[in-house]
């Protein structure tokens, strides 16, 4: 091999290597700046940015890769986090490690995926989504009205003064000090939950990969060939109805110990109409365009929250619309625009582009 | 032993009897037609052959082991494949991707990358457009990836359907002549096909079908003489 080639060959690793020393840096302080210039109720957002990437990564899985539609995605962040708060809060006074809730919380939420995916084997597009919107709301039912006969989730009320996660024994809740300043619990969550959705990125570029990922792919483009080519698509579905689920009993885990209250309000048909919006909105099916929809769609409405108010005041001297009603148009409004000039999504994968393109 | 042998095989959709009890068998190395007209139960037949509709009455052997419960997915390891009407290839994968799927049940990669080249050597046209999404091909290049796919899967049987479906007459001799290639290669094939004419030219034996029973069956050379044939199916 020449030595104009191999020096070649190493010099884009090391560009590529810069950008990854960049990009984690900025992983690493981006809590600080966003304290800094919003305060801590933008690490909060952040915070959710991340919870929100997870589920909507799992939901990529069932969605994105498998090709099925599922409209009750939130069940499962619902079992997750009111595993949580069962196990670790004075409700039944068990207080049991988040290190050993969390891996219970996904195999639970694997179990329900699967039970999810059984009945609807034989299902596909509408007819799913019916169905799953149901099994959606079927659990929040649940949760809403299991404070009867027995109480098990304590109603409409929630559950609330869930345990901390710890780490090492110390409570997240505690916040962290650094060179002197206090920092509080967002701050110490931030980075939990920056390593779990690390992990489940990773377990998505692995799975995306693999063969498991290929048979996805097969299923959704066209069933019927996907078993001609002796792919078992019984076992395959529910694998991503249960791989997806997973992700989202983990997340919904994170969120309990975070929030430290969990209620069913936080788990409506609205939670999993957002998650499939930033997974259809980002990019189907395409990893770095699903983290993206994740990040824009838990922060465009907070951004929406803080200028409609002070906008309308400036115009008009007062509130004229309900700054609340007033952001979810706007909002609507931008799903409607990206949906009639990005219809692939915002970042899409080479794949879905290069098709839209033969079709125009 | 014969490759298939299917003895009094039913189909039916609710109450709609779409086949009647079929009988019939291809010989190993043998390309065999089973031609007739729109809705007589040719294709309903070649998806309960490969698993994809669960067969009401009858029996289905493959080198005399029964099929009969063995579920589509397992019938590829099996050595039948199938493909299926309308093509049916994964038209947002790359055409080497497609073909790649083909081997999914399959673990011994070198062989499988040997039996690549030889598809592509069996089909240049897909050579050239290996990287290519495989939806964006004309339909003719299309059927050949979903034969090459097929092949893919190592099979002994080959069930073929409608592969003339849609495609101009040029291309429909092309993909006919690519069949031939494909059992000269030593590979059984069960032909279903409404284009009688070239069916019946191509292949040794056929069956043909009429609402949901096989009603004439022989030589393809004597069923091309046969008045009842050339009147009902070449449109003399």
């Amino acid at each position: 091999m020449s030595k104009t080639l191999s020096a070649k060959s190493h010099s884009l690793p090391a560009k590529v290597w810069a950008g990854y020393a960049l990009l984690a840096l900025a992983l690493l302080v981006a809590p600080f700046i966003v304290g800094q210039v919003g305060g801590n109720a933008w690490v909060r957002i952040l915070d959710f940015a991340l919870l929100y990437i997870m589920l909507a990564l799992g939901l990529n899985i069932v969605v994105g890769f498998a090709g099925l539609l599922d409209l009750g995605y939130i069940a499962f962040y619902a079992v997750g986090a009111y595993l949580y708060a069962l196990l670790a809060s004075a409700h039944f006074d068990y207080h049991v490690s988040a290190w050993i809730i969390l891996p219970i919380g996904a195999l639970l939420a694997c179990f329900f995926g699967a039970m999810l995916g059984a009945p609807t084997l034989k299902l596909r597009g509408d007819y799913l989504a019916v169905v799953t919107l149901g099994f959606g709301e079927i659990v929040r039912l649940f949760m809403n009205n299991l404070d009867r006969p027995f109480n098990l989730t304590n109603g409409p009320q929630g559950i609330s003064g869930i345990d901390p996660v710890s780490v090492a024994g110390y409570g997240l809740n505690k916040g962290i000090t650094l060179f002197g300043q206090h920092f509080p619990s967002s701050y110490a969550y931030y980075y939990l939950f920056l390593v779990c959705m690390l992990l489940v990125v990773f377990v998505c570029i692995r799975l995306e990969n693999s063969r498991l990922g290929r048979a996805w792919v097969a299923i959704r483009e066209d069933e019927i060939a996907a078993q001609a080519m002796g792919i078992n698509t019984r076992n395959v579905k529910l694998l991503a109805f249960a791989l997806g689920a997973s992700f989202g009993g983990v997340a919904g885990g994170l969120f309990s110990g975070f929030q430290g209250f969990v209620s069913p309000e936080s788990f409506t048909l609205m939670e999993s109409v957002m998650v499939l919006c930033m997974v259809v909105l980002g990019g189907m099916g395409h990893i770095p365009g699903v983290i993206l929809g994740a990040i824009l769609l838990t922060i465009t409405p907070e951004v929406l929250r803080e200028v409609i108010n002070p906008l309308q005041r400036s115009l008009f001297g007062r509130s004229v619309v309900d700054p609340e009603n007033l952001r979810m148009v706007l909002f609507g409004l931008a799903l409607v625009l990206v949906m009639l000039f990005r219809p692939a999504g915002l970042w899409p994968s080479q794949r879905r582009r290069e098709e839209l393109e033969d079709d125009a | 032993m014969s490759m298939l042998v299917v003895n009094d095989l039913a189909v039916s959709y609710g109450n709609i009897n779409a086949v009647q009890g079929v009988s019939f068998r291809v010989e190993p190395g043998e390309l065999v037609a089973l031609i007739g007209a729109n809705g007589a139960g040719k294709s309903s037949t070649l998806n309960c052959l490969a698993g994809l509709l669960p067969a009401k009455r009858g029996d289905v052997q493959l080198q005399g082991q029964s099929l009969n419960r063995v579920p589509a997915h397992d019938r590829v390891a099996h050595g039948m494949a199938l493909v299926p009407e309308g093509r049916g290839i994964f038209s947002r994968l790359t055409v080497l991707e497609n073909l790649q799927m083909g081997a999914y049940r399959r673990d011994d990669k070198s062989v499988v990358r040997q039996e690549l080249t030889q598809v592509f050597e069996m089909f240049p046209r897909l050579q050239e457009r290996r990287d290519q999404l495989a939806g964006t091909l004309s339909g003719g290049e299309q059927q050949m990836v979903a034969i090459g796919r097929a092949l893919m899967t190592k099979p002994q049987l080959l069930l073929l359907d409608e592969p003339s479906m849609g495609l101009a007459p040029l291309l429909v001799e092309q993909i006919f002549a690519t069949v031939a290639t494909v059992a000269k290669s030593g590979v059984a094939i069960l032909l279903v096909e409404q284009n009688a004419q070239l069916a019946l030219q191509l292949s040794q034996r056929a069956y043909v079908m009429e609402n949901g029973r096989i009603t004439l069956e022989g030589d393809s050379a004597g069923l091309l003489q046969d008045v009842r044939v050339r009147q009902a199916y070449l449109g003399e």
